[in-house]
């Protein structure tokens, strides 16, 4: 304190500064019974990352122990010593990223379309429509996207083929077919992860006061002036947030990769036709039962990474959409 | 020991609601459509069309996907320049953003309602024309000669129900009290526990199948496949889920409820078993409900640990069960065209059983949580009191 100590204060120096006081809590017998009891099935969860994290550790070691930083190599085929483990990942990775490039912005328009442009009724029913549809289970989705999707997505796939094969990642595939590709497999997973950007971020979008719209639109903003001044500005965070938990989602995605995709595990750069990039996810369900030995390593050790990943990448989307003040189901 | 922090209410909303409630200062706008917007829209729309149809039909192309991207690209740069002419920069940026929102919005809703409405007619056309019998007929004659009738997913209805069950039986207990610590608990524990939640609620699925597979099947060899290897991969996915729905659901109860409860002496457990968790009651059911429906359908964690079989199997404890989705993942493997009808078909069984799930869900948690009347005998009193 810079102020000086006047002759009141002076004459009373023996009164102590006011602090809170400390109230210590007393519990009995059977609450310090059940406050344990709380911590222990807790610690459920936590022993169960642990088991998870160390069972495909140390399953996996042998694999890693024997391929070295070959374990990084371009060609997956264990049982000959090959652990090139970079196909499944780049192709897991490219199944997301396809998925995401298309649901991000047709989930925000929705997220968009249900907070301001439909009228109130409507509103709740698409809601409803929308939060229905992130249950359907993905088998229903790989299902539909083998039986059905996959033909159709042919005849365009071929025409980008034709036309933008300057374009490396639209390179016509090597036996003139278009099916089973990354494309409709990352089409596919677009599907899934939809719902779940769209619910997000839309309620990240309705926490954007509404007097600061409404003073937007006062001023004589265009009602897309409103979103891309007030609205967007506000919720980019959340928005960001959501994006990531698709991501997260579309990475762990496995029975439409198992049911869509036809891959060979070689690392080509394009994303059209079969034969192509692996997924991991995939490759864990096809081969796991009845590989051999090392194989079994292999596969358990690409599954750690795969679990490492997906779970950093939805920690982080977790934390960045309840920053933002959304709330994640 | 952590702190304890029983009033800390965090609006965190609930799953619940199905509508926003009006916000009662919102000032209603009216929106008219004047003849001269919808005259330029569907102008547009129309010289588009026939731009394009023009072109296409001297070209001699036949593709329909084309044809439609196409004129949907032309329109839009006519409804631009139309709309720049008349109304200005502004007006067309906020006119295109519209129509690109609606547009979008509208190809997401096609594409997942394509799915439901695929499933529905092929699956509902297979498992509906067989009414009684795909429900509980069991999968011995398929691909025999035996009659459509003899064939049905009976066995896999029983499985997956006994797997969820079990798994439900395993997590819910778990989940209520973990979220209960949660919510009233903060430090480093109980920070640490809530992150890994988090993180586990993403976690792939296939992962919980293999870590079950090496943990309890592999050491078993022949025995080790069963409907209750499968409940416990199942109960990996579902803990997280569990635990976070119902962390939301218990944290929007009222802390000057549970206050007014430790204030006239009650017991920490008391507390939380009389006042707490019966007013989040409904929440709590909406919350597992939704759990169930999401797990329901999971394929991959089940994979490898349940063996699948075509024959009834009651007992989840030993020997191989089936379950529905394992049932669709096995019959779409079979190169007889049959079973992927009958794929098709139990498919629509298990969107018919997760929608059913999730209507209930919505009609048990319509009455929001923490606005239950909680019957306390001070209410009681004060009534008694003023009659």
């Amino acid at each position: 304190m810079t102020i000086q100590a006047g002759p009141e204060t002076a004459q009373t120096p023996t009164e102590p500064e006011e602090v809170p006081r400390v109230l210590r809590s007393a519990p009995s017998g059977a609450d310090r019974i059940f406050r344990l009891v709380l911590m222990a099935s807790s610690a459920i969860v936590l022993i169960l990352l642990a088991a998870v994290t160390a069972f495909l550790g140390v399953r996996g070691w042998p694999a890693l122990r024997e391929g070295g930083i070959n374990w990084f190599g371009l060609h997956w085929s264990p049982d000959s010593g090959r652990f090139g483990v970079l196909p499944l990942l780049v192709g897991t990775w490219a199944i997301a990223i396809v998925a995401l490039v298309v649901a991000i912005p047709v989930s925000l328009a929705m997220a968009l379309m249900i907070n301001e442009y439909v009228p109130r009724r409507v509103r709740s029913w698409i809601t409803a429509i929308v939060d229905i549809l992130a249950t359907v289970p993905s088998i229903i989705y790989g299902l539909w996207g083998y039986e059905l999707f996959s033909n159709w997505q042919i005849g365009p796939a071929r025409w980008l083929a034709h036309n933008f094969s300057f374009v490396p990642i639209l390179r016509s595939p090597d036996p003139g077919q278009y099916g089973k590709s990354v494309l409709a497999t990352g089409l596919v997973c677009s599907l899934t992860i939809i719902p779940v950007i769209t619910s997000v971020s839309r309620e990240v979008m309705a926490q954007v006061p509404r007097d600061t719209c409404e003073a937007a639109l006062g001023l004589g903003s265009t009602r897309w002036g409103m979103i891309t001044d007030v609205i967007l500005p506000f919720s980019r965070n959340g928005i960001v947030g959501a994006c990531l938990l698709g991501l997260g989602r579309a990475l762990g995605e496995t029975m439409i990769p198992v049911l869509v995709l036809s891959a060979n595990n070689i690392l080509t750069g394009s994303i059209l036709g079969p034969n192509g990039l692996g997924s991991i996810a995939r490759q864990i369900t096809g081969d796991f039962v009845n590989g051999s030995v090392i194989d079994k390593s292999a596969l358990v050790m690409a599954g750690l990474v795969l679990f490492v990943t997906t779970l950093a990448v939805t920690t982080v989307a977790r934390s960045t959409v309840r920053r933002a003040g959304g709330k994640v189901r | 020991m952590d702190r304890f922090r029983p009033g800390s209410t965090q609006p965190v909303g609930g799953l619940l609601p199905a509508s926003i409630p009006p916000d009662p200062n919102r000032p209603t706008r009216r929106r008219r459509v004047s003849v001269e917007s919808v005259a330029e829209f569907g102008g547009s729309a129309l010289a588009a069309l026939a731009v394009i149809w023009l072109i296409f039909a001297v070209a001699g192309v036949d593709a329909p996907f084309g044809l439609f991207v196409s004129w949907f690209l032309t329109f839009v740069l006519f409804y631009g320049v139309l709309c720049w002419r008349s109304h200005g920069l502004l007006g067309m940026k906020t006119r295109l953003a519209t129509v690109l929102i609606y547009s979008g919005a509208l190809v997401a809703l096609t594409g997942l309602v394509a799915v439901i409405l695929d499933v529905t007619f092929k699956g509902g056309s297979v498992a509906l024309a067989r009414f009684p019998h795909f429900f509980y007929a069991d999968m011995t004659q398929l691909g025999g000669n035996a009659p459509v009738t003899a064939v049905g997913v009976g066995p896999a209805i029983v499985g997956t129900v006994e797997q969820v069950g079990l798994a439900v039986l395993f997590t819910v207990p778990i989940a209520i009290l973990t979220a209960t610590y949660l919510v009233s608990a903060s430090g480093i524990f109980a920070r640490a526990v809530a992150s890994v939640v988090d993180a586990m609620t993403g976690s792939p699925a296939i992962i919980a199948g293999l870590f079950v597979y090496l943990f309890w099947v592999a050491p078993r060899h022949t025995t080790g496949k069963s409907g209750f290897a499968a409940a416990l991969a199942l109960s990996v996915m579902m803990l997280p889920m569990a635990t976070r729905a119902a962390q939301e659901v218990i944290a929007v109860v009222p802390g000057s409820l549970r206050e007014a409860a430790l204030a006239l002496g009650a017991p920490e457990w008391r507390v939380m078993l009389r006042v707490v968790l019966p007013t989040a009651r409904s929440g709590l059911a909406n919350a597992v409900i939704l759990a169930i429906a999401r797990v329901t359908g999971e394929t991959a964690p089940i994979l490898f640990d349940v063996g699948g079989n075509v024959k009834y199997n009651w007992n989840p404890f030993s020997g191989q069960q089936d379950n529905l989705a394992f049932r669709i993942y096995q019959l779409f493997d079979q190169p007889n065209p049959h079973a992927v009808r009958d794929a098709w078909g139990t498919g629509f069984v298990l969107v018919l059983v997760v929608f059913i799930l999730f209507l209930l869900a919505r009609f048990i948690g319509a009455s929001t949580p923490g606005k239950r009347r909680v019957r306390l005998p001070i209410r009681r009193l004060t009534r008694s009191d003023g009659a």
